[in-house]
């Protein structure tokens, strides 16, 4: 196995503590040089270049020191990754930008309804670490794909794999990449179309040479920054408005408030309303969506292959399940964070913003309207200076109603800072969190991407005696020709494509979950049973998907499309389950083969010797 | 199964499905039960928050960690009683 480990590598991971340790250290210092700079009158422009091109300088240059020629290390970081760090990898790798940046918006604007994404998105490592990733960990190959082929018996079950893994993360590494794009050109003030290719750029440098090691050092080293960047606003915004340091305690206070302001100004769907339609009544067609996108969100997690492979590096079994609860730990501090800056800039808005005259607005309100986050649309030209504003009109009358103003999603956690009075090195700050939650998450699933193509594609289908080197060289160009076309496509601002983003789960969760689960917990599973199962759930999902979308379906039931997953993974279960029972039960070798995937000692007793690995 | 009679794999089986099948209910309640009565739980307020909101914002993520700790050291309690965990 990859186990050999190479000279200084042994003392690499002993020192795991301090090396990251003092590149904290590090960082913390260069953000008070900053400030300091700022201080003496550095312009914002050259503060935005420094975070931008130093932090992405530091992902490359742990990039290279991580290169790799070995299988075992390009594919699974050599089998070496502690628990706790593979947690905040698997943290930084899970958090894309629509957890940092979006997130809070979307609570902002929805309320209690919100919380369903906060649920989805944290609950479903539980039965990652229940079902799946400790058995995956033990089986012990490369990729996702590569389970299904030794269980359900070769390369159909393989092909289907990879056809699902590409659907549900292709639309998704786009939508990284044009949020990186967004990030580098609001900070360095260049065009979009070249801030997506600095992106790009930056994103490859920390794969290329090390595959999933040096992807694996960087997302620890994407996870620090991002966790800090995205505390130190709220906490100081908290002290400010209550006076206490700590937001996710304090913003209690700000939701009593919020509930006061918003008797006051005639709000009928209070902040923490629950499933209350637009007249404040409890909708039960809203309640179902809720929890059906709760479930897809939960089970799409636990389906995801860039997740799913990070359990392959962990040195042990026992260590899987360790890490599941780390990486859940390290998804928590950010995920219960969310909800206190919704709680914040809401009460910011209706204390400050809403009811005051359009001359007095806060400076904040001013410097995000005009790059089109913000909408004051009380003047009857609004919308010729807001693009906000569209569709919104205004009484006119020199003050700001709450039906007269707008803002995005994205904007929340970016104008906090400015909105707490902070320096522009903390807004910098953020940008700077923001960029390694996106660079973070379109690393590991340009992997995932690459991966499958190189090893489940190439390898495994057209040429299983390609040597060593060659299949280094395939993945290498594999990741440059996936990286470029996600670039080239998240250029072009699709805006359709981004809307398919949260599908991304509902087709994991009908595609994949469902032979996965199966393949472990019921031995009767036949090959023929899980590939009829992975074609009826993928199919049925991507059908509704379709079709609502583009072709004017009606909905079934009212259930919104992103949460296809409803109809797919109960499909998909009970194909599987019928044509498993009308075909011929599973050899007794593989019977032996999974009774060793679900034993944490001893070998893997292969079905197949064709399924063995080499390296 | 490398060392295992027949039994006492069984036997392990059983346990390791009997603490799935829990921890399948723990995430079945935090994941979605209570939040059924999130409408109720509304009219309770805890430092300012309502507490249906509250659970869905913070008080299930908690629950969901700490299981996930508990279920990682009770499977492992599991393996040594078995004398199946990894040796190191």
């Amino acid at each position: 196995m990859a186990n050999n480990a190479k000279g200084g590598d042994g003392g690499f991971i002993a020192n795991l503590g301090k090396i990251y340790g003092i590149y904290t250290g590090g960082f913390a210092g260069f953000v008070i040089v900053l400030a300091i700079l700022e201080q003496m009158g550095v312009s914002n422009q050259v503060i935005g270049y420094l975070f931008v091109f130093l932090t992405i300088g530091v992902y490359a240059l742990i990039g290279y020191l991580s290169r790799t020629a070995e299988m075992g290390e390009y594919y699974v970081a050599g089998r070496k990754v502690p628990a706790f760090y593979n947690g905040m990898a698997t943290g930084s790798d899970w958090m894309s930008a629509a957890s940092f940046i979006g997130m809070a918006g979307t609570l902002y604007l929805l309320g209690y309804d919100g919380l369903a994404f906060v649920l989805g998105w944290t609950g479903g490592y539980l039965l990652v670490s229940i079902l799946l990733a400790p058995y995956l960990r033990k089986f012990g190959q490369y990729t996702v794909p590569d389970f299904l082929g030794a269980r359900y018996g070769g390369n159909l079950a393989r092909f289907c794999g990879v056809i699902v893994l590409i659907s549900a993360s292709f639309t998704y590494v786009t939508s990284q990449i044009f949020g990186v794009g967004i990030i580098a050109s609001r900070f360095l003030g260049i065009s979009f179309e070249i801030a997506v290719f600095v992106g790009l750029a930056g994103i490859l440098v920390c794969s290329m040479l090390g595959g999933m090691r040096a992807v694996t050092w960087t997302q620890v080293a994407q996870y620090i920054i991002l966790i800090i960047a995205y505390l130190i606003p709220v906490v100081i915004m908290s002290a400010k408005v209550t006076g206490v340091p700590i937001p996710q305690l304090m913003y209690g206070q700000a939701l009593e408030k919020i509930a006061v302001l918003e008797q006051s100004m005639g709000v009928v769907k209070g902040h923490t309303a629950v499933f209350s339609n637009a007249k404040g009544e409890i909708n039960l067609l809203d309640a179902v969506n809720f929890f059906a996108l709760i479930l897809c969100l939960m089970v799409g997690t636990a389906a995801l292959p860039h997740i799913l492979m990070r359990y392959f590096t962990t040195p042990s079994v026992r260590e899987a399940r360790q890490s599941v609860a780390w990486s859940l730990f390290f998804i928590f501090l950010l995920y219960f964070t969310a909800p206190a800056y919704a709680a914040f800039g809401k009460l910011e808005v209706y204390q400050n913003v809403i009811g005051t005259p359009i001359a007095n607005l806060p400076a904040w309100v001013q410097s995000w309207g005009e790059i089109g986050l913000v909408g004051t649309c009380d003047a009857a030209d609004a919308a010729t200076r807001y693009v906000m504003c569209k569709g919104v009109v205004g009484n006119g009358d020199g003050i700001l109603q709450l039906n007269e103003f707008r803002i995005a999603s994205d904007a929340i956690v970016l104008a906090t800072p400015e909105i707490a009075g902070l320096p522009y090195v903390v807004a910098g700050l953020v940008a700077a969190g923001g960029l390694a939650a996106a660079l973070s998450t379109a690393d590991g699933l340009l992997l995932a991407i690459a991966n499958a193509l190189s090893h489940d594609v190439y390898y495994r289908m057209i040429d299983p005696h390609a040597p060593t080197k060659r299949r280094l060289i395939i993945s290498r160009a594999l990741l440059i020709v996936v990286a470029i076309a996600a670039a080239w496509v998240a250029s072009t601002k699709p805006s359709t494509i981004l809307a398919m983003v949260a599908w991304a789960f509902s087709i994991a969760a009908s595609g994949l979950f469902p032979a996965l689960v199966m393949g472990i917990w019921w031995k009767r599973t036949s090959n023929t049973g899980a590939i009829a199962g992975m074609v009826a759930g993928y199919g049925v999902c991507v059908y509704y998907l379709v079709m609502t979308q583009f072709y004017g379906m009606p909905l079934w039931f009212g259930i919104k499309n992103i949460s296809c997953g409803l109809f797919g993974i109960p499909a998909a279960f009970i194909v599987t389950y019928v044509v498993s029972l009308m075909t011929t039960a599973p050899t007794k070798e593989m019977q032996d083969f999974i009774d060793s995937i679900r034993v944490p000692k001893g070998g893997v007793k292969l079905a197949s010797a064709d399924d063995a690995i080499s390296h | 199964m490398s060392d295992l009679s027949p039994e006492k794999a069984k036997a392990y089986w059983a346990r390791t499905s009997g603490l799935m099948w829990t921890m399948l209910g723990i995430w079945f309640f935090f994941g979605f039960a209570v939040h059924f009565f999130a409408p109720q739980l509304n009219t309770i307020k805890i430092i300012g928050f309502p507490l249906g909101f509250y659970m869905a914002a913070q008080g299930s993520l908690i629950a969901f960690v700490v299981s996930l700790f508990w279920f990682a050291s009770k499977q492992n309690a599991i393996d040594e009683e078995f004398g199946v965990a990894e040796d190191e």
